[in-house]
């Protein structure tokens, strides 16, 4: 494709390809479960619920920024002819260029949050004096003139912020509440009753609450960051709120793509040994109890040093470094997932096994139906729903998984933004005197509030699907 | 009995003989004794002599199968398949790259592995079961539904924090506990408190959580109404019949971790300096040492099977229901 035209040059990484791959899947399912009833009956259950709408909310924010921050480009570079265009060799995204001063704004070291001035004192040239004081930031409230003005302008900012997300959700409130109470045909103040009272059937108080929590967020952080590092700078001087944020990519990737790769695995192997019976019984617990009984850490440990062996005896596939951080990531994916698909599969086994003795599955064995077809519209449709709790019950495990792993030291590359990353960065910076603990602290705030939104979503759709729940009060 | 054990330990053959065929590929078919001799040497000093001598001195020099220059049987053991995979089915595990035997450095990084994992696996599973039983006892009221949520809240922290957590505030901050560092005898009590403690929190959330689940499955079974009908109070039904039954899945299922706590924690014996089989296995991880890490696949899939084995066993013991064919 000539892309000539273009100010830039879109670069498709294989993770991106993946998760754009799984968008229009997630996509499809969707179009397909609307259209039957008693598909969408366990999900509307799910919306019922306010601890699962309240999460999906906090993790759809999460998907958002990981989605705009898998459509990576390279910038043309200024003197680059117009037949022949040179692009610079730094792979952005889609989220880099919205966020824009916060990734290039890089001090020279350590700075706190919301300081002014570095974390460390240096020599600085006075009226022809050396002084030994804390030098000013660069960028971080570099608009103050003196220090007393730093605690007024921080509160200002953030007041202007958190007013502003409330004046946004409170618009957005009033539209919703105007284009409700139309559809219901009840007055305003009607519909207002029904949803101070929790009459709803929506809950719509949690997602009022919530919505209105993370816009207020959202403003204070964008008034915040505008004019200070919000979460400081770590070592080189990089925000670590850009940090932070560019880490939401990799640990949705590592949650998403690895289920993808378990489940043609699980799904096949699973219903296939407990269908099929026999040797294909045998041959299919041989394989899975062998790969469970490695430790899984050593497996991954193992195959990441084959990637790495790879990738530098084949210098020439991967031309840039943000090609190369990808395919270890994707490689850590897949291996994760070779590891992780025997409980799936044994679940799915059992579950066949019942479900092969069924009088109807028996019935259409009577009549002929292939073994294809019973399988795909007898067998599957109704281990569906082990499926998908498995799926986002296993995603805020391997979020988790991938901090320790890098830890380990085979996790993704250390030049990828990431959580693990940056907590093992800081081991070293709570020895030190004084302690550097907001990258620490930041990496935390994120994965906790990913994680935790991650497992109250995963109770909510467990709940709704498994019929053994159905029946306690 | 016997026989059925006999069966179970026959079985385990041939997945210890998959296991090893599959180790053997990644470590030296995928990634052929030159790559690791490239690795291990750097960039700076690789010439093929280099190359020749690394795997010389660490005896990867001999075809991968089948060594068509020796006679007769050494054909098949003059190669790096019997010496360093077929070995390891009587635990022999050669050297490091460090040059200490393997199999003593095993023997003696056991204890201090369990030291920690022993009493992290027993006083984890007794603060499990009491909170799940809480839990349980006070079943759909806001103290329950509190539980679950702190449960939930405490699951979604990663490990890594707990520990840094521990260390910065107990052992740093208020000088409780020494930081990190191992002894032996009673000595070392004072080194064991803080990682057992830090293990057992990170635990809770799940674990309690989990156990919840399997009383409150057994909670609704009829010999519980039966029980409550004979006028039995809530707390002997709970203590008397749901306890003693719901043990029946959680000790079966603790029982296939057992024989893997010889293995240690990776991230909590590294962290804490602890010398046991977890930090030798992080540390040859890091180091690229592959001898130790696939000595350490060797035995951690040892181990499992042993667990998989005693599980089966357990279960007839525990459920004189299950008949064992």
């Amino acid at each position: 494709m000539n892309t000539a035209w273009l100010n830039f040059d879109p670069v498709l990484l294989w993770t991106d390809a993946l998760i754009l791959t799984l968008l229009a899947g997630v996509l499809v399912l969707v179009w397909f479960i609307r259209r039957h009833e008693h598909l969408r009956a366990p999900w509307r259950s799910v919306a019922q619920r306010p601890m699962a709408m309240g999460s999906a909310l906090v993790l759809s924010v999460f998907v958002i920024i990981g989605l705009l921050d898998s459509l990576h480009y390279r910038e043309k570079l200024p003197d680059s002819l117009a037949d022949a265009p040179h692009y610079s060799v730094d792979v952005l995204s889609v989220f880099d260029a919205m966020v824009g001063d916060l990734r290039t704004q890089q001090e020279k070291t350590y700075s706190e949050p919301l300081a002014m001035q570095l974390y460390a004192k240096e020599f600085v040239q006075r009226d022809g004096v050396a002084v030994r004081e804390y030098p000013r930031l660069k960028f971080g409230g570099s608009h103050l003139r003196h220090a007393s003005e730093r605690v007024p302008d921080i509160t200002r900012r953030s007041l202007i912020g958190l007013a502003q997300g409330l004046a946004v959700s409170l618009l957005l409130f009033g539209l919703l509440a105007a284009w409700q109470a139309r559809r219901t045909q009840n007055s305003f103040g009607e519909w207002f009753m029904l949803w101070g009272e929790g009459r709803l059937d929506w809950p719509g108080r949690t997602v009022a609450v919530i919505v209105t929590l993370l816009l207020m967020m959202g403003g204070l952080l964008i008034h915040l960051a505008a004019a200070y590092h919000v979460f400081g700078t770590d070592k080189v001087g990089q925000d670590v709120l850009y940090i932070s944020l560019k880490s939401i990519r990799t640990g949705l990737v590592i949650g998403t793509l690895t289920t993808l790769v378990t489940l043609p695995l699980a799904i096949g192997l699973g219903i296939a040994a407990g269908y099929f019976r026999g040797w294909i019984d045998d041959v299919i617990q041989y394989v899975y109890t062998v790969l469970n009984s490695i430790p899984g850490v050593l497996l991954i440990a193992a195959a990441v040093l084959i990637v790495q062996v790879y990738v530098e005896s084949n210098p020439d596939l991967f031309d840039t470094a943000a090609r190369r951080a990808d395919i270890r990531l994707l490689a850590l994916c897949l291996i994760m997932g070779v590891t992780s698909w025997t409980g799936l599969a044994r679940l799915l086994r059992g579950e066949s096994l019942k479900l092969r003795t069924l009088d109807y599955v028996e019935a259409a064995r009577a009549f002929g139906v292939s073994h294809t077809r019973i399988i795909s519209r007898h067998i599957f449709p109704n281990v569906f729903h082990l499926v998908l709790i498995a799926i986002v019950l296993d995603f805020s495990g391997l979020v988790l998984a991938e901090a320790v792993l890098s830890y380990v030291g085979v996790g993704v590359d250390p030049s990828m933004h990431s959580w693990g990353n940056m907590i093992n960065g800081s081991r070293l910076e709570l020895a030190r005197e004084p302690v550097v603990w907001w990258q620490l602290g930041a990496a935390f705030t994120f994965m906790f509030t990913l994680v935790l939104a991650a497992n109250l979503f995963a109770d909510g759709v467990r709940d709704a699907f498994d019929p053994r729940q159905g029946g306690r009060q | 009995m016997l026989a059925y054990i006999l069966r179970r330990l026959l079985y385990a053959i041939p997945i210890l003989i998959g296991v090893n065929l599959l180790t053997f590929a990644l470590f030296f078919v995928v990634n052929t004794p030159d790559d690791m001799a490239r690795l291990q040497l750097g960039a700076k000093h690789v010439t093929p002599d280099a190359i020749a001598r690394w795997k010389v001195e660490h005896g990867y020099d001999k075809p991968l199968l089948l060594n068509t220059r020796a006679n007769g049987s050494a054909q098949f053991t003059d190669t790096i398949f019997f010496k360093h995979s077929a070995a390891m089915f009587v635990f022999e595990f050669g050297k490091g790259d460090d040059g200490r035997n393997i199999g003593n450095e095993i023997r003696t990084r056991m204890g201090p592995s369990l030291a920690i994992a022993l009493p992290v696996f027993v006083i984890g599973l007794l603060v499990n079961i009491t909170f799940a039983l809480l839990m349980v006892f006070f079943r759909s009221t806001y103290l329950d539904l509190w539980g679950v949520v702190l449960c939930v809240v405490l699951m979604s922290i990663s490990g890594l924090f707990y520990i840094i957590a521990g260390q910065y505030f107990i052992s740093k901050l208020w000088n409780l506990l020494p930081i990190s560092g191992f002894a032996g005898g009673i000595d070392g009590l004072r080194f064991i408190v803080l990682p057992v403690l830090i293990g057992v929190v990170a635990g809770i959330g799940s674990g309690a959580r989990w156990y919840r689940t399997i009383f409150l499955e057994e909670i609704g079974k009829d010999y519980v109404r039966t029980a409550r009908a004979k006028g039995l109070s809530e707390v002997r039904v709970l203590f008397r019949h749901v306890l003693k039954n719901g043990m029946i899945p959680i000790l079966t299922g603790a029982v296939v971790v057992l024989p893997l706590l010889f293995m240690g924690s990776l991230i909590t014996e590294s962290f804490f300096g602890i010398p046991g089989l977890g930090s030798y296995t992080i540390d040859a991880i890091q180091a690229q040492d592959f001898a130790v890490v696939r000595a350490m696949v060797f035995l951690g899939s040892f181990l499992y099977i042993v667990g998989l084995i005693l599980t089966d066993i357990s279960y007839s013991w525990a459920d004189p229901r299950v008949r064992l064919q």
